[in-house]
């Protein structure tokens, strides 16, 4: 079956594959074969995986810092927010901003798997999953912030939101002081995936 | 946030103390070692929930539990290992949680 020589309509990897993944690969074909799902239900489930990038959430938030009644809708009601620029957030169950101020910031974590907001940013970091970022996150997250090239001050209050539930929570980090008169697109590419994670800030000047 | 939130049924409200309880059972538990017998404080009330200790198992979620946003002081957590004003909150249903004396945060 994961013989790639066989006739039976896609690739199969040519390098040797781990336990799990053949695993992975014999499910698949015993799916399409018995009638489950249709090639075409895969592609399409792996094209909507990868269309989900950080783009849209730096869109929002870059919405956020330049309309002030945008900012407080998407804060109120986030997905109804998401709707508002085409971004689909309807498969999370619930969805929360959490704004950072110059005196308290945001990082989110999920310690029990990687629950992460997909919808906006799409499949999370390899680090967000790992155990390492999972129990330092809580335990000593000024700790991780350092490693990622940030030092709060110390007046600042670090909340780290685990999220454990039904909740999906994302950070809208604090608008880069240098930014006066910047247009939408130009804010947006300041706006990392790290940064909606709150574990840096945004960029303060355009990547190259 | 987009929904309704029936604040109505909910044991506790913003500001409440409560301890997380200690338990320990098999199945599949949504709320983190690190916290269990830890005092913290509701930040806010999410509403009502599928339980999900029942949809892992594929049963119905019924009844419904309250989800609460609590949050923990980093000292009360670590110790004097963070001596600073940050905070874990977390997300923990209602059956997770008792009320607890202390002073307000």
């Amino acid at each position: 079956m994961s013989d790639q020589t066989d006739d039976h309509g896609h690739d199969h990897p040519k390098h040797e594959l781990s336990h799990y993944a053949k695993r992975i690969y014999a499910i698949r074909d015993l799916l399409i074969e018995k009638g489950v799902i249709s090639e075409k239900d895969i592609q399409c489930q792996i094209d909507y995986q990868e269309a989900r990038t950080p783009a849209n959430g730096a869109k929002l938030v870059a919405r956020a810092w330049i309309d002030p009644a945008f900012k407080a809708r998407f804060i109120a009601d986030p997905k109804a927010a998401c709707a508002e620029l085409g971004i689909d957030a309807t498969a999370i169950n619930e969805f929360v901003v959490l704004e950072n101020t110059p005196k308290a910031r945001h990082m989110v974590v999920c310690t029990l798997c990687s629950c992460y907001p997909r919808p906006i940013l799409g499949r999370p970091p390899d680090w967000y999953k790992s155990f390492n970022y999972r129990q330092r996150a809580v335990a000593d997250p000024r700790g991780v912030m350092r490693e990622f090239g940030l030092e709060p001050a110390d007046d600042v209050e670090v909340r780290v939101h685990d999220s454990t539930a039904d909740i999906r929570y994302l950070v809208l980090p604090v608008r880069p002081a240098n930014t006066e008169g910047w247009s939408e697109e130009d804010l947006a590419k300041l706006v990392t995936r790290d940064s909606l994670i709150g574990v840096v800030d945004p960029l303060t000047s355009l990547p190259e | 946030m987009g929904r309704a939130v029936s604040e109505a049924s909910a044991q506790f409200k913003p500001g409440d103390r409560v301890k997380v309880k200690f338990e320990d059972r098999p199945g599949h538990l949504r709320t983190p070692w690190y916290i269990r017998g830890k005092k913290g404080w509701v930040e806010r009330v999410y509403g009502e929930f599928l339980n999900p200790e029942s949809l892992a198992f594929g049963r119905d979620g019924l009844p419904k539990k309250t989800l609460y946003l609590v949050a923990f002081n980093q000292t009360d957590l670590w110790g004097d290992a963070a001596k600073n004003r940050d905070k874990v909150l977390v997300d923990i249903y209602e059956h997770w949680l008792e009320p607890t004396g202390g002073d307000a945060p």
